[in-house]
C-alpha cells in the first residue's frame, strides 16, 4: 500500500519499545515525508523483566535506562515530540477509565491528528495494551463521526487472524528497514537477545522471517455507527 | 547486583530492623506468559511502597535463597533470590533473576518511598 501523507499522526502505546516494533518504519517514512508525528508513550516499562544475568540493572534503575533508549528510539524513528505521560507499567488498566479517556482526548484536541496508531482491543495480549486501545477507541467513538481521525489497532494475539481476517493495513517498509533496525536496537534492554539471536540465524543463513522489517500491519478500528 | 553472599545480605538485612521502612515485593511470570504457552495460569502480585516494621529478617543459605522478615503481627517472605545490592540511594535491593536474566522475584527495601 502506497503511504499517503498525514495531518499529523499520533502514537499512543502504553511501553517504550511497543512503538519501534509495531510502527518504527511507518513512522520513519512519514517523518520522511515531512508529517509532524506525535508519541504518547504512557509508563517507562518500569515492570520489563530482562535485568540480565549477569544483571546490567536493578529494579530500581531500569526505568532510567528505558526512558534514554526510548529518546534514542525516538532519535531513530524522526519523532520530535515525545511524550512521557509518567503512569507505571502494568498499572494502565487498573486507573481511572474516565481518566484515560480524557487524557488521549486532551490530546486529540491539541493536536487534531488525522491518524491514530495504537494497539487493537481485544487482540493485544498484554493489559496494558488493552487498557491503552481501550481509551484510545473509546476516546475516538465519543468525537463526531465527521471529524474522526482513522485509527490503526496493532494485533499480535495468536486468535487474531483466525477471528479478524488479515489486517487491511499493509505498509511495505523495506526502504526504512534499516531505520527500525535501529529503533529496535535502541530498546537495547529488551531486544539485545532478539538481536542476537537474528545476528545467529542471519550466520547459520536463516534470517528472522521477513515480516520484521519487511512489513508493517494494521487493522483500521471500524465503529459501531459507520458503514 | 551480585550474587548473593549470605552472611553480607543478613547484615543489610539486620541494619533494617526495628525501623519503619518502605517495601516493594514483587513477583511475575511476565505478562505475555499465557501468549506463549496457553496452558500457562499466570498469577502475580506487587506491592510498592508499603510501610512495615520488623523485628528481625534472615536469609537461607539455600539456592536460590529465601528471604523472611517477622513483623509485630505478621510476615513478609521471598522465594527465588539470586541477586542484591545496596544502590546508591542506600536501599537493599533483592532480586531473583532466571538463568536467561528474566527477573521472576523482587523483595526491596527502604527508608525512603520509592519513586
Amino acid at each position: 500500500m502506497t503511504v499517503k501523507p498525514e495531518r499529523h499522526v499520533l502514537l499512543v502505546f502504553p511501553h517504550p519499545d511497543d512503538e519501534s516494533f509495531s510502527s518504527a518504519g511507518l513512522v520513519r517514512m512519514y517523518r520522511n515525508m515531512g508529517v509532524p508525528v506525535t508519541y504518547a508513550c504512557l509508563t517507562l516499562g518500569e515492570m520489563g523483566r530482562n535485568l540480565g544475568n549477569p544483571p546490567f540493572a536493578t529494579r530500581e534503575s531500569l526505568p532510567e535506562i528505558r526512558r534514554k533508549e526510548l529518546l534514542k528510539a525516538c532519535e531513530a524513528m524522526g519523532i520530535e515530540d515525545l511524550r512521557m505521560m509518567g503512569f507505571r507499567d502494568k498499572t494502565i488498566e487498573f486507573e481511572d477509565d474516565e481518566k484515560m479517556v480524557k487524557l488521549v482526548q486532551d490530546l486529540i484536541d491539541e493536536l487534531n491528528p488525522s491518524l491514530i496508531i495504537t494497539f487493537l482491543p481485544n487482540y493485544c495480549v498484554h493489559p496494558d495494551h488493552e487498557a491503552t486501545a481501550r481509551a484510545v477507541v473509546e476516546a475516538v467513538r465519543r468525537m463526531p463521526k465527521n471529524e474522526r481521525p482513522v485509527v490503526y489497532g496493532v494485533g499480535f494475539a495468536t486468535n487474531t487472524v483466525a477471528e479478524k481476517g488479515e489486517p487491511d493495513v499493509v505498509i511495505d517498509i523495506t526502504e526504512v528497514k534499516e531505520d527500525k533496525l535501529k529503533a529496535l536496537q535502541a530498546h537495547d534492554s529488551q531486544t539485545a537477545w532478539m538481536i542476537e539471536e537474528n545476528q545467529k540465524r542471519i550466520d547459520e543463513g536463516q534470517p528472522m522471517s521477513d515480516s520484521w522489517f519487511h512489513y508493517e500491519k494494521f487493522y483500521t478500528i471500524r465503529f459501531d455507527d459507520e458503514e | 547486583m551480585k550474587e548473593v553472599d549470605v552472611q553480607d545480605l543478613q547484615k543489610w538485612i539486620d541494619s533494617f530492623a526495628n525501623k519503619d521502612v518502605y517495601i516493594h515485593l514483587e513477583t511475575t511470570n511476565g505478562s505475555y506468559a499465557t501468549h506463549y504457552n496457553e496452558q500457562f495460569f499466570n498469577a502475580s502480585a506487587f506491592i510498592r511502597n508499603a510501610k512495615i516494621r520488623y523485628e528481625y529478617g534472615k536469609v537461607i543459605d539455600d539456592n536460590p535463597h529465601r528471604v523472611g522478615l517477622k513483623l509485630e503481627n505478621g510476615w513478609v517472605y521471598a522465594q527465588g533470590i539470586t541477586h542484591y545490592e545496596l544502590d546508591e540511594q542506600g536501599r537493599l535491593l533483592m532480586a531473583g533473576l532466571n538463568p536467561e536474566g528474566k527477573l521472576a522475584v523482587a523483595l526491596e527495601i527502604s527508608e525512603t518511598p520509592f519513586k
